[in-house]
């Protein structure tokens, strides 16, 4: 037991049992508030998407900070998650009646067809080099959009009814839309839960921490340091990479299929360039390659307009002031040696994977 | 004859993409950023033309004008605060500052202005031109917006081949380090560089506002992505290039409008960007560059 309790706070593992614990203190003292009524309906609607966005982030930040590959599509692939899970779940509702099942197969589907479309995506990018999975993603998550938004999927006694463009579903008596076109997904059963999100948060750790500190996770790094002196040492860089898009992706469409199952109706705009902007902005702002600062980054971000919320208009504007204003102080020379010496002297170093 | 109106239009369309990514690639080729806050800019050369033309009643060349003056300051203005600390940063850094810009701009004009959509003075008197005794005509806007585009290239493209300033952006474009060396001002060059981006935004506004006449703050995105989806569709850093990427993505996105679907149209834009990025990832015109060891 002291063993155990040692290795969990040495120094490699401190950062991993840090994130453990952040989410699984947080868990118990939300649910405790929530179960005994002392929570803002506010706060208590912004649980599920909290966890949603910390999630996706986690997944970004395996792409942005470990891989160093941009994805600026990453609301596209939450998409491809949320609008499946509203499928398999409206289609499963009848099959199966427990909905914690239905929950986790939804996402299971979610995950696996995001992390397909990754896969896909992939595929020609990432023999190139520079920026190209930023601007491929780009155009994906408008593609992607754009594809849902002109979606109409129904269901009725005789199975499941697609149409694009136009709705031509044609149901029978009785036959029940899942999707409807720009209006998006329509009269979903609210079956996501504030559990089953921290579950999720703590299953993307455990794979990323778990990835990071493999063979295939230091290759990842190895990539993004030096390609040339990697691919020497025999790394295959495409496959790397592509590992990297695809946990990513696959992250990313599990946290988008607890989304859209934690909304009564879901119109596939949501899932445009701005999410996917605001997600990278949480894992810069949080630190690239720091877990721990992407939890606290994303909460903090996510709750802050909702915290302005007094100053009514003005609360988008300091946001945006916020933004700025950190990353030009962040990037301060004066500030950084500063930063530098302090670190120093408390005997820290720098961070390991920072 | 269907067709070759439907091509005229998307001309016209494509002229303005063009105009836009201009601005896109020129930044890019030197400061080696994405300017995300480029499609804000254009918004709020809009505003600046609306409000030049309803609330002071000026003719529609010189509102053209104080827009273009409006958007040339803000454009280094932003250079100056936001982009000019961040020289040394990582890229990351400046994007993630371009999108506060863009954020600020985009809140900022809903502040002063509501978010409500304001209607757009016509610029033109309307009508078209009929050809072949009627049978393909052509609106005037779409041959304004033609001929302005052509113009702005054969400028811009003197002003980058023949001057000293041009050729001192060139040489930032090529080498900064070298250019620093040769006694070059690269701050100064990089300034120029976004008035002169920002200023062809005016313009990219005004026409823009014209075919689709609604003012509202976040008017900038959409033409924003595309533009900047034309540079690079045209090889991003190259000003021919962001002109022809800028005319294909129009007439691509006009055709496929008239042709498959107007809801997909924006589906089909972005797919034939990945097309070409997968057969030529240096863009249509773009270079080839090779990694030093």
């Amino acid at each position: 037991m002291g063993n155990l309790f040692k290795k969990m706070f040495s120094r490699e593992n401190r950062g991993r049992t840090a994130s453990y614990l952040i989410i699984i203190i947080a868990y118990i003292v939300l649910e405790i508030m929530r179960l005994s009524g002392n929570m803002t309906n506010l706060l208590s609607s912004l649980l599920v998407p909290v966890c949603c966005y910390i999630t996706a982030a986690i997944a970004l930040n395996l792409n942005v900070g470990f891989s160093g590959e941009l994805n600026l599509g990453q609301g596209g692939f939450m998409g491809v998650g949320a609008f499946t899970a509203v499928v398999v779940s409206g289609s499963l509702a009848g099959v199966i009646p427990n909905p914690v099942i239905r929950l986790i197969l939804a996402m299971i589907a979610g995950a696996v067809l995001a992390g397909a479309v990754g896969w896909l995506i992939g595929i020609p990018v990432l023999k190139l080099q520079g920026d190209y999975l930023a601007i491929v993603t780009l155009a994906f998550g408008q593609i992607i959009k754009s594809l849902i938004t002109n979606l109409y999927v129904g269901l009725d006694k005789n199975g499941m009814h697609f149409s694009f463009v136009d709705n031509h579903l044609n149901l029978a008596e009785g036959g029940k839309v899942l999707i409807s076109g720009p209006m998006g997904a329509t009269g979903t059963e609210r079956i996501a839960t504030f559990t089953a999100g921290a579950v999720l948060i703590l299953i993307a750790l455990t794979i990323v921490y778990n990835l990071i500190r493999s063979r295939h996770g230091r290759a990842i790094m190895a990539a993004r340091d030096n390609r040339i002196a990697a691919e020497s040492v025999g790394i295959h860089i495409a496959n790397t990479k592509m590992l990297a898009v695809v946990i990513s992706a696959a992250l990313a469409g599990a946290a988008g299929a607890l989304f859209g199952l934690n909304n009564a109706s879901l119109a596939a705009s949501k899932f445009d360039f701005n999410l996917s902007i605001l997600i990278l902005v949480y894992v810069v702002l949080g630190g690239l390659g720091n877990l721990n600062g992407t939890i606290i980054a994303t909460t903090v971000l996510v709750l802050l307009p909702e915290l302005l919320r007094s100053l009514q208009d003005y609360r988008m504007l300091i946001y945006a002031v916020i933004l700025i204003v950190i990353m030009l102080v962040s990037n301060n020379e004066k500030m950084k040696t500063g930063l530098e010496r302090l670190r120093r002297k408390t005997g820290k170093g720098a961070d390991s994977h920072a | 004859m269907a067709l070759l109106s439907y091509l005229i239009s998307g001309l016209g369309l494509g002229s303005v993409y063009a105009i836009i990514a201009l601005g896109y690639t020129m930044v890019y080729g030197i400061a080696k950023m994405l300017n995300f806050a480029h499609g804000d800019v254009i918004m709020i050369g809009a505003y600046a033309a609306f409000f030049a033309m309803t609330r002071f009643g000026l003719p529609v060349l010189l509102s053209v004008l104080l827009s273009m003056v409006v958007c040339t300051v803000l454009g280094v203005v932003i250079e100056r605060l936001a982009y000019k600390p961040l020289r040394q940063a990582s890229n990351l850094s400046v994007l993630i500052t371009a999108i506060g810009v863009s954020y600020l701009l985009q809140n900022g004009a809903q502040l002063l202005w509501s978010s409500s959509t304001k209607v757009f003075p016509s610029i033109l008197a309307g009508g078209s031109l009929q050809l072949f005794g009627g049978k393909l005509s052509v609106s005037w806007l779409s041959i304004l917006t033609i001929l302005v585009c052509i113009a702005v290239m054969v400028c811009l493209t003197l002003f980058v081949n023949k001057t000293l300033t041009g050729k001192a952006m060139r040489a930032c474009a090529e080498d900064k380090g070298a250019a620093l060396l040769m006694g070059i001002n690269v701050d100064r060059i990089i300034s120029i560089t976004f008035a002169i981006g920002s200023g062809l935004a005016a313009i990219a506004a005004v026409l823009f506002c014209a075919a689709y006449p609604s003012v509202y703050p976040t008017l900038g995105s959409m033409p924003g992505i595309k533009a900047f989806t034309a540079a690079v569709f045209g090889g991003i850093g190259s000003i021919p290039g962001a002109f022809l990427g800028g005319l294909l993505l129009g007439i691509i996105e006009t055709l496929a409008k008239a042709y498959i679907s107007t809801q997909l149209a924006d589906a089909i834009v972005f797919a034939v960007l990945i097309i070409v990025l997968l057969i030529k990832p240096s863009g249509l015109l773009g270079r080839k560059i090779s990694e030093k060891v």
